[in-house]
């Protein structure tokens, strides 16, 4: 009985050394009005080593989508891309005007100072996959172009110098 | 008829004429700067951030209905400066992005602001109702007006104003691809000025109050 329980706290240990984790800051949904179908999430990403963003999922929304957004001679183009590749370390910002999380045919109203669960589903360099829970707030449409403000004045004032 | 995207700026350049044309040569010998002077704020003279396109023989107006029903053309808001943006209410990014600096530039204009009226034209009237228009734009400023029409009505503005706009199907659904330009009319209805998405508020308020110091008739 011992012995189960050490190989399973070994198991265990392995398993969360090679665990590639991905850290998600300032993540923030833009809110959207009452019949409106789509939007987008925003977040910065920095994986412990490589990995791959490959999927996502929200109760809120039937369809959850990877985008690029790219502007070609004052055109915005907008395309499901099939994954973003995360290098070990460096952030990865999913913001306006580049990358975001598409959601789509949304279930519900998104207003401003709701939070929205999110599933990540990424792929470390082995191909395995693991996922992130996490809960989005959302910025009011029309409340800026950023996280709802409240979260970051309090993330500046803990920073003091 | 064929729509394929056309970059305006090269045609605002083409529009100015001989003269304006000799100008910028000059101009460019004198500072070096290419011929591509043409695509930057510094090539007509103006003071403008966005780029000139004064006489132009394009986008010169709109005949539409806003989202209470109403006719509306260009020469009902005479007198006002107007910020003229095509886009659609599904959109994650850029729309909301444009629509949130026009707040803020109205925000930046102060009592000006009455004498502004911001623009916004569906190129997907399928999804966007009147009624999802009005809340949508509501939801950034109250004098936003947006306007929509038949495929055929959206097609005729959007060729006006030389605005590429293609549905893209994406999952079960479609985005839409389209031009991300803003357009500024003076008090007297002409067109002036092209504003980018990459431009800032900033920009954005300076070419309005520009606009604001001229005479309207």
């Amino acid at each position: 009985m011992k012995k189960l329980i050490i190989t399973g706290l070994l198991a265990m240990t392995t398993a969360a050394w090679a665990q590639t984790t991905v850290k998600v800051e300032d993540a923030w949904v833009r809110g959207t009005v009452s019949t409106q179908k789509a939007t987008g999430a925003f977040m910065r990403l920095t994986p412990s080593a490589n990995a791959r963003l490959v999927e996502a999922q929200s109760p809120v929304a039937g369809v959850v989508e990877i985008h690029e957004m790219a502007m070609e001679k004052d055109v915005m183009k907008m395309r499901q891309i099939p994954g973003l590749d995360l290098a070990a370390g460096r952030t990865m910002e999913l913001k306006p005007g580049g990358y975001h999380v598409m959601l789509m045919d949304l279930k519900q109203q998104l207003k401003g100072g709701d939070t929205v669960p999110l599933t990540l589903v990424f792929e470390d360099d082995a191909k395995k996959r693991f996922t992130q829970e996490l809960k989005v707030p959302v910025t009011a449409l029309g409340g800026g172009n950023a996280p709802a403000p409240m979260k970051h004045d309090m993330g500046h004032g803990a920073h003091k110098h | 008829m064929p729509h394929s995207p056309i970059h305006p700026f090269a045609s605002a350049c083409a529009a100015r004429g001989p003269s304006r044309r000799r100008l910028l040569m000059a101009l460019a010998a004198a500072s070096s700067l290419s011929l591509m002077a043409c695509d930057g704020p510094i090539s007509s003279g103006s003071s403008f951030k966005g780029i000139d396109i004064t006489g132009a023989d394009y986008a010169r107006g709109f005949t539409l209905t806003d989202f209470h029903g109403q006719a509306r053309s260009l020469a009902d808001f005479r007198g006002k400066v107007v910020m003229l943006y095509f886009g659609f209410v599904q959109c994650p990014d850029v729309c909301p992005t444009a629509l949130t600096r026009a707040a803020a530039v109205m925000q930046q204009l102060g009592p000006l602001a009455t004498d502004v009226q911001v623009i916004f034209i569906t190129v997907d009237p399928e999804r966007d109702t009147p009624d999802l228009l009005r809340e949508y734009l509501a939801s950034f400023h109250p004098s936003f007006l947006a306007l929509t029409g038949s495929a055929d009505q959206i097609k005729a503005a959007a060729d006006e104003f030389r605005v590429y706009f293609k549905k893209v199907p994406t999952g079960s659904s479609y985005t839409m691809d389209h031009t991300a330009l803003s357009y500024l009319f003076d008090r007297q209805g002409r067109i002036r000025v092209v504003l980018r998405h990459e431009q800032t508020a900033d920009d954005y308020a300076a070419d309005i109050r520009q606009l604001l110091a001229m005479p309207s008739a």
